[in-house]
């Protein structure tokens, strides 16, 4: 089940051009925090996840938890190009009567987890590397989160867990872009010393430039890096990553494109 | 209460590799012949209710079937959110466990009283409300729930209740008769119902004909039973050690809301405001201050008789 379909830098560039074709005819919010994202689902779907379109359900798949689920624009783009289903059928995003709801949707092949409310994701993906391991099926379970979703103390509570349980195969992945809903993290809620409070609480911690593509690729491929320790990767992001007038800019958590607004970001991407 | 559940959780485990258990750091002296006989399916996720229900539902989602278990509010209200969404949205096989029902919890104090907790899990989506009346109903009641592959709330008391009725349910979704009676049918949900067989045979002495039955399954409901029996009843009565919004009485009140003769219905339960005491009370005392001891609610059963045959 090892994806290799195409370059992930290839592959972030067209899921990038999705979501952002798909939160302007749609009328959506959240495209920066989709663009942040954007690198890391490259190289999980082309490079990482253990996953196979034909056979979704096999039960040795790599699991993928979206616990950001309101950027769920680009993961339904990344899930099309893995071939769950007809790019043709981003289209419908938003739209009366489709599945491609605006926080992502379990009826979406190849979702494995529907959230919306903050810091659910990372509970369930133990789950799911807890039931992996009493198998032996020798699954991983990742988990991507925002940084303004590390304010809920649910995802605490699972983060204390997870190195008590040794939980190795479990991988937490933060879309670190420094922006949360009201305003930056610093401001908000600071989260700092980020890094050290997840390896104060027992977890192997790698920081990375989170759209350094290579980078990315070789943490991923260590995985599960430490025995006994579970892996988060602090991925230092630019929210409204690509397109020139969304970076660093809160407004692009909430506005969505006009048709000027589309080309130009679609032409700064090359798309 | 809680003993039998475990005792039946075992036997089910026995035969059943897909059967886990969590729990939330309670369940001292209860659980662990579970967690020295099945330890790779045992987890004490510690005092982290809104992470024991998302892990209960990633585990779930893997293609087990997870109980978990804490006091009263913990495992519902507190991870109410955990519930909806992940677990019953998903349609995740998670059985909600919870000791303490009502008063169970007695000079505890009003944080351990469980007493809206009936009604907000039956509104979750998909889930199946148990509400027991003896051990009797909470072995059938566990069995059940363990091979119904959805989402199940099970309330317990704790611990000594007496079996009121030594014949097991054939189906513990429908409505489990205690006492024989046609013209005062009274509905009971938990282990207040040895209050009402009490109340009962008081008002038999009285010459009036009262039947009691177990309304263990609040969800989903035996409309039917309620509808048939309140057509040759002159009054039907609802206990609950619950606040009376939303609970029994809620439901057996719809269920009788479109027929066309319109038996009187009294709801016997917790005044909402009454439930919020600042006093320690053995449960004994707590029901009583609630109107839900056995002669207060012959009592009521009387007053409400006279006024049905002055009417």
């Amino acid at each position: 089940m090892r994806p290799n379909l195409s370059e992930p830098d290839e592959f972030a560039r067209r899921i990038r051009a999705h979501a952002l074709r798909m939160v302007h005819a749609a009328k959506a919010s959240h495209i920066g925090g989709c663009l942040s994202m954007a690198d890391i689902l490259a190289v999980l779907y082309t490079r990482t996840l253990r996953i196979d379109a034909t056979h979704p359900r096999a039960p040795d798949r790599d699991r993928f938890v979206l616990s950001k689920g309101h950027a769920t624009a680009v993961l339904y783009a990344a899930l099309a190009e893995r071939g769950f289903f007809s790019v043709d059928d981003l289209k419908t995003y938003c739209c009366d009567g489709s599945i491609f709801t605006g926080h992502v949707s379990h009826a979406v092949p190849g979702v494995e987890v529907s959230t919306g409310s903050l810091g659910h994701g990372l509970p369930i993906a133990i789950g799911m590397a807890l039931a992996a391991r009493s198998a032996g099926a020798g699954s991983r379970a990742f988990c991507l989160l925002s940084d303004g979703e590390c304010d809920e103390g649910s995802n605490w509570e699972g983060i204390l867990f997870a190195p008590h349980h040794k939980l190795d195969t479990l991988v937490a992945i933060v879309d670190f872009n420094k922006i949360q809903s009201f305003g930056t993290v610093a401001e908000v809620l600071n989260l700092d010393p980020f890094a050290e409070k997840w390896r104060a609480f027992g977890w192997h911690v790698q920081e990375v430039d989170g759209h350094d593509i290579a980078a990315m690729e070789r943490i991923l491929d260590e995985v599960p890096a430490v025995p006994g320790r579970p892996t988060v990767i602090i991925a230092h992001t630019v929210k409204g990553k690509g397109v020139s007038f969304m970076e660093n800019k809160l407004e692009w958590h909430y506005r969505s494109p006009s048709d000027e607004q589309l080309a130009a970001a679609l032409a700064e991407i090359g798309a | 209460m809680r003993n039998t559940f475990i005792a039946s959780l075992l036997e089910i485990a026995a035969e059943n590799p897909n059967i886990w258990l969590l729990c939330g750091d309670l369940g001292y002296s209860v659980l662990e012949p579970f967690a020295a006989k099945f330890p790779d399916r045992y987890i004490n996720v510690g005092v982290a209710e809104q992470n024991m229900a998302g892990i209960a539902a990633g585990i779930a989602l893997s293609g087990k079937t997870v109980f978990i278990y804490s006091i009263g509010n913990f495992p519902t209200l507190r991870c109410l959110e955990q519930l909806r969404n992940d677990v019953c949205y998903h349609g995740a096989d998670v059985k909600v466990v919870a000791v303490g029902a009502g008063y169970a919890y007695g000079s505890q104090g009003y944080t351990h009283h469980a007493l809206e907790d009936v009604a907000i899990m039956s509104m979750l989506p998909g889930i199946e409300v148990f509400v027991p009346c003896d051990p009797v109903e909470v072995r059938a009641a566990t069995h059940m729930i363990a091979a119904s592959g959805r989402p199940s709330y099970l309330r317990l008391s704790r611990a000594g209740e007496p079996v009121l009725n030594p014949v097991a349910p054939t189906d513990v979704r429908r409505m489990r008769p205690l006492r024989e009676g046609r013209d005062i049918v009274m509905l009971a949900s938990g282990p207040v119902a040895a209050q009402c067989l009490e109340a009962a045979a008081e008002l038999a002495k009285k010459g009036l004909d009262v039947g009691v039955v177990s309304a263990s399954c609040l969800k989903p409901f035996d409309d039917e039973f309620v509808r048939t029996a309140a057509r040759t009843a002159s009054l039907v009565v609802t206990v609950e050690e619950h606040v009376l919004r939303s609970g029994l009485f809620s439901v057996v009140a719809t269920a009788l809301a479109g027929e066309p003769r319109r038996t009187p219905v009294i709801g016997i339960g917790i005044p909402e405001l009454a439930g919020k005491i600042s006093i320690a009370g053995s449960r004994e005392t707590l029901l009583k201050a609630a109107g839900l001891s056995a002669d207060l609610i012959a009592d009521r059963i009387s007053q409400a008789m006279a006024a049905v045959s002055a009417g």
